[in-house]
């Protein structure tokens, strides 16, 4: 106490002396050394007056005795700002800002903290930094007293607000003025307008303060308590299922990746591809050699490296396609069975050939910038490459839709698959438009592979992954319609992510699988059927 | 009766394969136990283990041949019935380790006891009896197979989407026993087993006795299998695979006969795989694999469909050239598979013993069409000596 007395009077002499401007500094000093003197009972009082300093320099102090590195010295009753661990601390004096050596520690003793100082401490903090001249440090503030709401705050965050010019910064401080509010003892009628506002946000922080609340309210806002409650959870309620169909579109857009060029190969053209599968791994290890050369040589493109693979990837399956047609599906047209084991054999084959080529493991194929992170939508979070890839998926589609409907090799592809002999005497050349076609089928794999390898392992066993799953939608769908592949995919896909939340995502996935058998049951031939004689041929 | 359908169902060829099979169930554990290991006639253990195993994928192998052979039904998740055959026998196996497991529970297997679960499921009761357990071999693989083709058959799923069909449903399968919850031991599936009707089941004599069991079922199901094929439902079991809708306008109830092939089938495929656990001592959910499915459907292709000893020679040509080339370039096994896959289906489709016996059949109408020729010859030159 002597030594207290020491100080203030030195500083109070000091003070007399000095000019306005180190005056305040004095005073400031003078605070802060009180800390080290004060009690843990009193000394939400000594903090409450270095907080109404409005003093920049007071938030590392109080964030160093939140954090326990506010030591005094024990000579003279100096507080600092110390760093390291260790005997010896690096002290930096706490209003000037400069370091003043080191010392043992055991010529300091720490400012003693405790759970209700740390409290004190945030509050202050809060109501410091919310009229910070920062704009982002005033945001932050605000977001802080939203997720904790104090009742002590209020008082900070009414002034706060008072002088806020910023929308937004004023926006989150209305509704942390209004979770603080519940939790004070303000009137009532102050209360319900808060908990109105509450209900207006939304939001799933606002919640347990509303269920806090709930417990230590008045009867007479009981009601409007509960009635925000149930609003938020509806609302809450609705983004989850909201959530659900985004993981279920994104589901599906791989889904119709995987199978939109099985559509072609097996739904127009009637042959079971069993390779099918290992084009889109061909089209995932393509983006892998052309990240590979990218990274090596030309690192600057490397968002690009996608852009470049596309293409490549789509010759490159598509070349292997067209080797496949010709070599050995051109010999067993009409005998689906046959042509089922060849193309298994085939797919062993090619999956063998990668492993001894690239070795068994995965490879590594990386995010371009554009297609990593994530955003908010509303109450969704939605990343980025899913984003991009249910994109892809549609522009795929449609490209696919227009080459079949409007251009003259889509002309002749369905002239073939529709009366191949009549389509052969007009003068089209069937067997290679049967290659053209299988080679489109599987270059339009490839560059699904090229999507999937941001999603999934590029590894040899990539494309077994997918055959079965692929089958089911083009099967449920309906053969030879690609729209049928497009519905069938998305609602497999959503499907999937209802289920999955009950019954897991294996026995979710089995019981997609049983209901699909079931749903061929009852229609062989799938979603939107073809009508007429061509189904039997 | 019964000597009527044995009549009936047995031919040359079947007859000489039947004796030649129950030689070996014979012969093979003789050699095995009762020659000393330096006689030149002895046959080594692993030897007849693996030859065991050969012969329930034979067996197997046969049960496809039933239904895509003679029916036209592409199954393309026979290996699901093996594996279910399997999991029957498994779970008896399982049950007769009693105490000894590593935790030393009388009553639950160890994997039970590892995930926790106080008493045993329902569906494991009875297991602990040997008669049960068989009877579940059969009948399980028989009752999923009734529902899934009664469906299946009633609404006329056809050629490419019923094999799709049976693909997805050994997928599920797959996913199913994958799962810890499903108390099949999960991911391990059953293993570590014991003993079999009270043998020790590593012993030399178990597994001769295993042997001689798969070989015996082999030639039992051969008997069987041939006495459908020749009888009246087996000739409509052949129309209808080629004319389906022929034979029904006809008025054969189709969906009927396919349904008691497919069952029938399915309970072959069943006791292949309940020899099989034994043989190899672990029954796990890979065993669902879709691929192993079409594994068969090559054995079959490579023997012959629609040949009765085909398959059987198939299975084991294949898993025999599997076993030498996985030890000697483990790296081109699957170029092999692959490239039998292709070949067999361009260049072989009647297999290797199909082929033979139209080739056989061949030179035996050209001998007929020549000694007709000749006797023409005769009798027209007859008229010219008696001139």
């Amino acid at each position: 106490m002597y030594r207290f007395i020491q100080t203030v009077l030195m500083a109070l002499f000091l003070t007399a002396a000095a000019t306005p401007w180190v005056r305040a500094e004095e005073g400031l000093r003078d605070l802060v050394n009180a800390l080290g003197e004060a009690k843990l009972s009193n000394m939400d009082e000594h903090i409450a007056a270095l907080a109404k300093t409005g003093d920049p320099k007071v938030v590392p102090i109080l964030e160093a005795l939140g954090e326990g590195n506010l030591y005094a010295r024990k000579a003279d009753g100096q507080v600092f700002l110390t760093e390291g661990t260790g005997s010896k601390l690096a002290l930096t004096d706490p209003v000037s800002g400069d370091s003043a050596g080191e010392a043992p520690k055991t010529q300091l003793s720490k400012v003693k903290v405790n759970n209700s100082v740390r409290r004190a401490v945030r509050t202050a903090l809060g109501s410091l930094t919310l009229l910070s001249p920062n704009r982002d440090a005033r945001l932050k503030a605000a977001k802080s007293v939203l997720q904790s709401p104090d009742a002590d705050a209020l008082d900070a965050v009414e002034n706060a607000l008072a002088a806020e010019k910023d929308a937004e910064v004023r926006a989150l401080l209305e509704q942390a003025r209004a979770t603080s509010l519940l939790v004070s003892d303000r009137p009532v009628e102050e209360k319900r307008q808060a908990i109105q506002m509450m209900k207006q946000r939304g939001g799933r922080d606002a919640l347990p303060v509303l269920s806090i609340a709930l417990g230590s309210a008045d009867e007479a806002l009981k009601p409007d308590i509960e009635a925000a409650l149930a609003s938020i959870e509806q609302t809450q309620a609705l983004w989850a299922a909201g959530q659900n169909v985004w993981y279920g579109l994104s589901l599906g857009s791989v889904l119709l990746l995987a199978a939109i060029g099985l559509a072609i190969t097996f739904g127009v053209m009637g042959i079971i591809n069993m390779a099918h599968g290992e084009m889109v791994m061909l089209g995932a290890y393509t983006t892998f050699l052309v990240q590979e050369v990218v990274r090596n040589s030309y690192p600057g493109l490397f968002d690009w490296s996608l852009a470049i693979a596309l293409p490549l990837a789509f010759l490159v399956t598509g070349a292997v396609g067209f080797a496949i047609e010709r070599g050995v599906i051109r010999f067993l047209y009409g005998r689906p069975l046959e042509t089922l084991l060849a193309t298994w054999g085939i797919s062993l084959i090619l999956q063998q050939s990668v492993r001894t080529i690239f070795g068994p493991t995965n490879r590594e194929v990386g995010n371009p910038s554009w297609m990593s992170g994530a955003f908010e939508l509303g109450g969704l979070a939605i990343t980025w490459n899913r984003l991009w890839i249910i994109l892809f998926a549609l522009a795929v589609f449609a490209a696919l839709l227009f080459l079949l409907k409007k251009t003259p090799m889509g002309l002749q592809m369905r002239a073939v698959t529709q009366n191949r002999r009549m389509a052969s005497s007009m003068g089209i050349r069937t067997p290679l438009i049967d290659a053209l076609t299988f080679a489109l089928g599987s270059g339009i794999a490839g560059m699904a592979g090229v999507a999937l390898s941001q999603i999934d392992n590029v590894s040899p066993n990539l494309g077994q992954g997918y055959i079965i799953d692929s089958f089911m939608v083009v099967v449920f769908g309906g053969v030879g319609n690609l729209w049928g592949t497009l519905v069938g995919a998305f609602s497999l896909g959503i499907l999937n992510k209802f289920l999955e939340p009950y019954a897991g995502a294996v026995l979710g996935k089995i019981l997609v699988l049983v209901l699909i058998i079931l749903f061929i049951q009852k229609r062989p031939r799938g979603l939107f059927a073809l009508k007429g004689r061509a189904v039997e041929a | 009766m019964i000597t009527s359908f044995l009549v009936k169902s047995l031919d040359r060829t079947i007859i000489t394969a039947a004796a030649i099979l129950l030689a070996l169930a014979a012969l093979v554990p003789a050699l095995n136990l009762m020659t000393a290991p330096d006689h030149p006639l002895h046959v080594p253990t692993y030897l007849v283990s693996l030859f065991g195993k050969y012969l329930t994928y034979a067996l197997l192998a046969l049960a496809l041949d039933l239904v895509w052979g003679f029916c036209g039904i592409l199954s393309l998740g026979h290996a699901a019935f093996f594996a279910l055959g399997g999991y029957a026998m498994g779970m008896y196996l399982m049950r007769q380790i009693g105490a000894r497991g590593s935790y030393g529970n009388p009553l639950l297997p160890d994997f039970m006891v590892f995930l926790n679960w106080k008493e045993l499921p329902w569906f494991w009761y009875g297991f602990d009896m040997f008669w049960f357990a068989a009877l579940m071999v059969v009948l399980v693989p028989a009752l999923i197979a009734f529902v899934f083709g009664w469906f299946a058959f009633r609404s006329r799923v056809n050629g490419v989407y019923l094999s799709i069909i049976t693909q997805a449903m050994t997928y599920a399968l797959l996913l199913a026993f994958f799962r810890n919850d499903m108390g099949f031991g999960g991911n391990n599936g059953l293993t570590d087993f014991k003993d079999i009707l009270g043998f020790n089941i590593h012993a030399d004599g178990t597994r001769a006795a295993l042997f001689a069991a798969s070989a015996l079922a082999l030639a039992v199901s051969l008997v069987i299998t041939s006495g459908i094929v020749r009888s009246k439902l087996g000739k409509v079991l052949v129309a209808l695979r080629d004319a389906e809708s022929r034979t029904r306008f006809l008025g054969y109830r189709v969906e009927h006969m396919k349904l008691f092939a497919f069952t029938v089938s399915a309970m072959m495929a069943g006791v292949a795989g309940a020899l099989y656990v034994p043989q190899v001592g672990i029954i796990n959910p890979g065993e669902f694999e879709p691929g192993n499915s079409i594994e068969v459907v090559i054995w079959t292709a490579v023997g012959g469909r629609g040949t009765l000893i085909g398959p059987i020679i198939g299975a084991v040509l294949v898993n025999g050239g599997k076993s030498i080339f996985t030890a000697a370039f483990p790296e081109f096994w699957l170029f092999a598979l692959g490239g039998l896959f292709v070949l067999v289906t361009l260049f072989l489709p009647k297999g290797v013993v199909g082929t033979l016996q139209q080739h056989l059949a061949r030179r035996r109408a050209n001998r007929e069409a020549a000694r007709k020729n000749g006797e023409a010859e005769f009798a027209a030159a007859e008229p010219m000596a008696a001139e």
